[in-house]
């Protein structure tokens, strides 16, 4: 095995980078690959609670790096779905406890494990952010159809070009529908135009991503979850497999329709 | 007045506002020129340009214009028409 490594990184905090790693971790497994999911997040670790492993940590990635265990010790194992792993960030380190260097060759040990290692970058464009890249075959740039975000993912964008990392590819995610047809939020479209690189995946604004991150149950096990269907289509084109953009539309499908027309809501 | 300014303002949604703020602001980010920059250059394009040829200084417009992920320095300089001599 030689695993890719993509990172998902978003310049912008709190736009749902922790939640699309565990999500695409979790269907990528669902799809047989083998998968660990590297938090990147020093001391602002979280891709633990999200993913439901927060009580069973012992060693961390800076365990690893720092040779005081294996790295297979360090290695979660995630029981819902078979080949999904997590190596949790150190929480009580600071983020300078690593180096880009140490990145490249914890990326290294992993290639011969897995499929996919997916790291998750913290916010910002500092050590943090320049470690979680260090590795990276590819790079996915996270955004919120949101002033503040787009600006900021405009940076990373501009950041990963300067550093020869080749162009990242786009995750448009928390899209409300109704506020869009309603001119009340940037589209798909107007996202694309202004950051100009090659979309992956379009994510619907979902209730259901709070109620799964509540339980620690990755969005994307959810199969009502229309969030979670999206990032199972991330993750199949991630493998190269063409899957169609989903229509964000359907939720005012044939029943609201129908029930609108009857009077209902 | 004040109806028609609310209608007015209605026409213009929020999400086209915040597109083309970011258009202006992406621009500077990238490329790093102020406004300031910009008109200083504009000011002496204008002054080289006008030693050789007559231009319209008031109709010159310097602007940088998004390509993609490129930016081009655009200028837009009107001629005045030629004064031919001897007539």
């Amino acid at each position: 095995m030689s695993a890719k490594i993509i990172t998902v990184t978003s310049g912008k905090g709190g736009v749902g980078k922790t939640t699309a790693i565990a999500s695409l971790g979790i269907a990528l497994a669902s799809l047989g690959e083998k998968v660990v999911c590297v938090d990147g997040d020093i001391g602002l670790r979280n891709l633990d609670v999200i993913m439901g492993l927060e009580n069973r940590i012992v060693y961390d990635i800076v365990d690893v790096v720092e040779g005081r265990c294996r790295l297979r010790q360090a290695m979660i194992r995630d029981k819902r779905v078979p080949g999904l792993f997590l190596i949790p960030a150190a929480q009580t380190r600071d983020k300078n406890a690593l180096s880009p260097s140490d990145m490249i060759r914890l990326g290294d040990e992993l290639r011969p494990e897995v499929d996919w290692v997916l790291i998750d970058s913290p916010a910002g464009i500092e050590r943090g952010f320049k470690n979680s890249i260090a590795a990276a075959d590819r790079v996915l740039v996270l955004t919120n159809p949101e002033i503040s975000a787009v600006r900021d993912a405009d940076r990373v964008i501009g950041i990963l070009e300067a550093e020869e990392k080749g162009s990242p590819e786009l995750i448009i995610n928390r899209v409300n529908y109704e506020m869009v047809q309603n001119g009340e939020m940037l589209s798909t479209e107007d996202v694309l135009d202004l950051l100009a690189i090659k979309l992956i995946g379009v994510v619907p604004e979902d209730k259901s991503v709070l109620v799964a991150a509540n339980q620690g149950m990755p969005v994307s096990l959810d199969n009502d979850s229309r969030a979670g269907q999206a990032f199972r289509n991330i993750a199949m084109r991630l493998t190269g497999k063409e899957v169609p953009f989903m229509d964000l539309a359907e939720k005012d499908g044939f029943w609201d329709k129908f029930s609108k027309l009857a009077g209902g809501n | 007045m004040s109806l028609f300014k609310s209608v007015f303002n209605n026409e213009k949604k929020s999400a086209q506002s915040a597109k083309e703020r970011l258009q202006l602001v992406l621009t500077h980010d990238r490329t790093d020129i102020t406004p300031a920059q910009l008109e200083a250059l504009k000011d002496e394009l204008i002054e080289v340009i006008s030693r050789h040829i007559s231009i319209e200084p008031a109709a010159v417009n310097i602007n940088v214009a998004r390509e993609g992920r490129e930016q081009r320095l655009v200028a837009d300089i009107p001629l005045k028409v030629a004064q031919r001599r001897g007539k």
